[in-house]
């Protein structure tokens, strides 16, 4: 930070001064995200005002982040790391922080404050859930439905889900324990502060794993997350689960019949990881970068090209309109207070201790 | 070479020379070992680029189905002190004394989550156990630390530590550093090992970590807590009231509060069960004793569904066993692909190697065409094909042969994906088929019938016999691609149709398990190696010809 200050300041200043920052910081840089709609939307809110700014840095990206945990270690292994800043989600990034392949930073030295002076740490507040980890977007994991498919009475709750006698036909529903076994337990009757504590024990996941028998055989398991929307729009499915922002391109892009849920929204994050290892010059860039890419402005920019709630406080009430379709894209957002009313945050320290357990159940029971 | 052995025997003058004198026999020896040399010399590079590139990172990929000295690596002291332990009940305090300081180091240079990590694929809970404990441990140590301080400021400053454990030739060197040159190797002073072995050895660790990893000076930073837990320990087996050397009024003061009785002393095992309760149950200890050698044969187990306990190797509880099935399902799959290829295969190669040229090539491009396609393409369009609401589905509806609420299932089962793999694979039995067949002469079929065979008989006797080194070759070669098949099963397997594949994918890229995926994999290549055995003693693998 210290040298950002500095280099900010004195590029400022003169331009010698700026060409001598030129020297310090690489003049490349690789960035990592998941291609689609999603990384096109960091790229024309960060990443092309950032280079107009910088005209002499060349950004290049990288669609890696859905094998970035594997491929980063491997790049650790044999000492060449050539990514300089990788976007996960939340739970990867614990992962790479865990083997020590992401860099620990302090948010306060690292990134800017709020325009009203609020400290970085505490505007994004809760959601640095890793020593590692500079979130950038709130997403959830929800659900979709045929409005031509569920009769007079569309459902409200998630539990529609389980409820194949009112909305029968197949539903879509992510190959993993995680967000279903939560799901399960809640419909199940138990009461949302309590879910992972039953399900730390092993009868709450037969009770959760039980429950998702009840309509095993009308699901059909997704892994990519396109799928849901894919098989909504060719009426292979009800209803099934996916990402906010994927449904909102089905629904106000695509004007497929579809409608989405708001109910037991499972909040995730998604965000940036600095991999250890950095040289010093790719190391100054990277810092410079994200001082510009997260803050308060870029942030509510970004949700101007899909529809992920900003991570900061601060962001929230800079949301605007959509760039192309030009409507206010506040009520879209998973983090807005009407859609908010009844949600689910991820448990990230649960699921890194239980995942490899629960997984092995889940996948047991799913080939039985 | 026969020849020269001819010569040699026949000639009753002794043996037969060559030119220069030598005998035949070895002068030709050499010529051939030359040859074999240059031979040699010739595939090299070849040779060379396969060592590199392929055989090496998978030897190193298969050795990580075995390899476990994290455990011991991260924990020296630990294993060392649980190796003789009983495992009944609680360890002993000891245990619990090692593991601190173990544990201290490896949070400094971050190590502990990455054990963490692993113990988690052993024992669920360990990694946030560790994660916690990271964090907790200064508590135990800051105890002594505070106490220490308060009776002399010196404690909690750089230099008197430096001047009591460094070398004082060290302690100028290192005073004369400056930042960006190299720094003088941290040397403890004669004789203070002896004195006070364990805090000599803490701050050596603290010293060296610090020079190494944060390219900082010891002469500016005072030692992290564990050296004063170190401390506490040898000042209390120890005494000291005779010691003269550097800082003598600190250290003769501290042994002096040390054994005052109002010094407060905490216990490590408290100290552990105040960070989380988890240590304070003996199952935690069990699994880090279990997996404190270098070398385990727990990945293996757990790829054939057992595990690894203290009263032995057994099997997993019926609810996580997976992958024993998911081996069987693998095999029988990928014959009842190989086995529809070649039904499938065998007519089209058949018409492909009797058409005359023009018209074979056309339909040889026909065969070639899928090479050409995406392979997601490929398998995303069986997905339309076959889907509920998908082409085959409508047709037969629209036909009246199926009730529209009752659908076909043809996807997301095994049976859509052993429908487009067949096909993805098709090519790969058509090709060596046909390049068998065409060399089978006509001759021998007109032959045959002339001599009064029926058409069948013909076919059976003469022309099937001949085409099967293309049949065994071209089934090899699907069998073994199937096996390893990953990303067709993954788009239409649903849950009955994927492969062992995609769980070693799934340990490989999400769970991090590279022991458990090397495991498996190493399995599934013994398994091809053993089938491939297996054929050669019952076909025989000389009856395999691509051309």
């Amino acid at each position: 930070m210290k040298l950002t200050k500095t280099l900010l300041a004195t590029t400022a200043l003169t331009v010698a001064a700026g060409a001598v920052a030129a020297q310090d910081m690489a003049d490349s840089m690789t960035l990592v995200s998941w291609g689609g709609a999603y990384q096109a939307s960091q790229d024309k809110a960060y990443a092309q005002p950032y280079a107009e700014m910088h005209p002499d840095v060349t950004i290049s990206w990288d669609e890696s982040s859905n094998e970035a945990v594997a491929k980063l270690r491997a790049m650790n292994e044999a000492g060449n790391i050539t990514w300089d800043l990788v976007d996960v989600v939340a739970s990867d990034a614990i992962r790479l922080c865990d083997e020590g392949l992401a860099m620990e930073y302090d948010p306060d030295e690292l990134l800017a404050a709020a325009p009203d002076g609020t400290k970085a740490s505490d505007d994004f507040g809760d959601l640095i859930v890793s020593d590692c980890y500079i979130p950038q977007i709130v997403y959830s994991t929800t659900v979709g439905y045929r409005t031509d498919l569920v009769g007079d009475t569309p459902p409200t709750e998630i539990c529609a889900l389980f409820d194949l006698d009112t909305y029968p036909g197949k539903r879509s529903l992510e190959k993993r324990p995680i967000n279903n076994m939560e799901w399960a337990l809640y419909c199940d009757g138990v009461a949302k502060a309590e879910i992972y504590d039953v399900l730390e024990t092993p009868e709450g996941q037969d009770q959760a794993l039980a429950k998702l028998d009840t309509i095993k055989d009308q699901v059909v398991w997704w892994s990519a997350g396109a799928d849901t929307p894919q098989l909504l729009a060719d009426g292979e499915v009800v209803m099934g689960s996916t990402y906010n922002g994927r449904l909102f391109s089905v629904i106000e892009e695509q004007d497929q019949p579809v409608g989405m849920l708001w109910d037991m929204q499972v909040f995730d994050l998604d965000g940036w990881i600095i991999p250890t290892g950095l040289s010093d010059e790719a190391l100054a860039r990277v810092k410079d970068f994200l001082y510009f890419a997260t803050d308060t402005q870029r942030l509510a920019d970004q949700a101007a090209y899909i529809s992920y709630g900003p991570a900061r406080e601060s962001s929230a009430p800079l949301v605007g309109e959509h760039a192309e379709l030009g409507i206010a894209m506040a009520p879209h957002m998973p983090t807005d207070p009407r859609n908010a009313s009844n949600t689910l945050l991820y448990n990230y320290e649960f699921w890194a201790d239980y995942r490899d357990d629960i997984d092995a159940k889940f996948q047991a029971w799913l080939a039985q | 070479m026969t020849d020269a052995k001819g010569d040699a025997t026949e000639g009753s003058a002794g043996p037969m020379m060559a030119a220069d004198g030598t005998p035949l026999k070895k002068s030709l020896a050499r010529a051939l070992r030359m040859q074999k040399m240059r031979a040699l010399m010739l595939i090299a590079p070849l040779l060379l680029f396969v060592l590199v590139t392929f055989i090496a990172p998978i030897a190193d990929m298969l050795f990580r189905s075995v390899e476990n000295d994290i455990v011991s690596d991260t924990m020296p002291r630990t294993t060392a002190v649980l190796a003789d332990w009983d495992g009944q009940g609680m360890p002993p305090e000891t245990a619990f004394e090692a593991a601190y300081f173990d544990l201290y180091i490896a949070a400094e240079r971050k190590l502990h989550t990455r054990l963490g990590t692993r113990l988690n694929y052993e024992q669920t809970g360990a990694s946030s156990l560790f994660r916690k404990s990271g964090r907790g441990l200064d508590d135990i140590g800051e105890v002594y630390q505070d106490q220490f301080e308060d009776l002399d400021e010196g404690w909690d400053e750089a230099m008197p530590w430096a001047e009591l454990m460094g070398d004082p030739e060290w302690l100028s060197e290192q005073a004369a550093w400056t930042k960006g040159a190299r720094q003088p190797e941290f040397i403890l002073r004669d004789g203070i090992a002896d004195l006070l072995p364990r805090t000599a050895e803490q701050y050596e660790a603290f010293a060296l970590y610090l020079q190494d990893e944060d390219n900082k000076s010891p002469l500016d930073e005072e030692p992290w807590s564990a050296v004063h837990t170190a401390l506490y320990e040898d000042l209390a087996a120890g005494d000291l009231s005779g010691y003269s050397g550097p800082r003598a009024d600190m250290l003769v003061a501290a042994d002096a509060l040390v054994d005052s009785p109002d010094f407060e002393t905490v216990s490590f095992a408290r100290g552990f069960e105040d960070i989380d309760e988890d240590w304070a149950d003996p199952e935690i200890w069990r699994t880090i004793k279990l997996y404190s050698p270098e070398m385990t044969p727990g990945y293996f187990l757990n790829s054939v569904d057992m595990q690894l306990t203290p009263e032995g190797v057994e099997m997993r509880p019926d609810n996580q066993r997976i992958y024993m099935l998911l081996f069987k399902r693998t095999i029988f799959m990928s014959m009842v692909i190989t086995c529809s290829c070649i039904l499938l295969a065998y007519p089209v190669a058949y018409i492909l190697a009797n058409l005359p040229a023009r018209k074979a090539n056309l339909l040889m491009i026909l065969v070639l065409l899928p090479f050409w396609t995406s392979l997601l393409v490929r398998t995303s369009a069986w997905k339309v094909m076959l889907q509920q609401q998908g082409v085959i589905n409508d047709v037969l509806v629209w036909l009246g042969l199926v009730a529209d609420d009752s659908r076909l299932a043809m996807i997301n089962n095994q049976f859509g994906t052993i429908v487009a793999m067949t096909h993805i694979l098709l090519p790969f039995m058509i090709l060596p088929m046909y390049s068998v067949m065409s060399t089978i002469p006509h001759t021998y079929v007109r032959a045959a019938k002339s001599l009064g065979a029926t058409d069948w008989t013909t076919f059976w006797r003469v022309y099937f016999p001949q085409s099967i080194p293309g049949i065994g070759a071209g089934s090899i070669l699907v069998f073994i691609l199937s096996i390893g098949y990953y990303i067709t099963p993954e788009i239409v397997g649903g849950t009955t149709g994927t492969f062992i594949s995609n769980r070693i994918a799934y340990h490989i890229s999400s769970s991090l398990n590279w022991g458990l995926a090397a495991a498996l994999g190493t399995i599934l290549l013994a398994v091809v190696l053993i089938l491939y055995w297996a054929y050669d003693r019952i076909v025989g693998i000389d009856n395999v010809k691509l051309g």
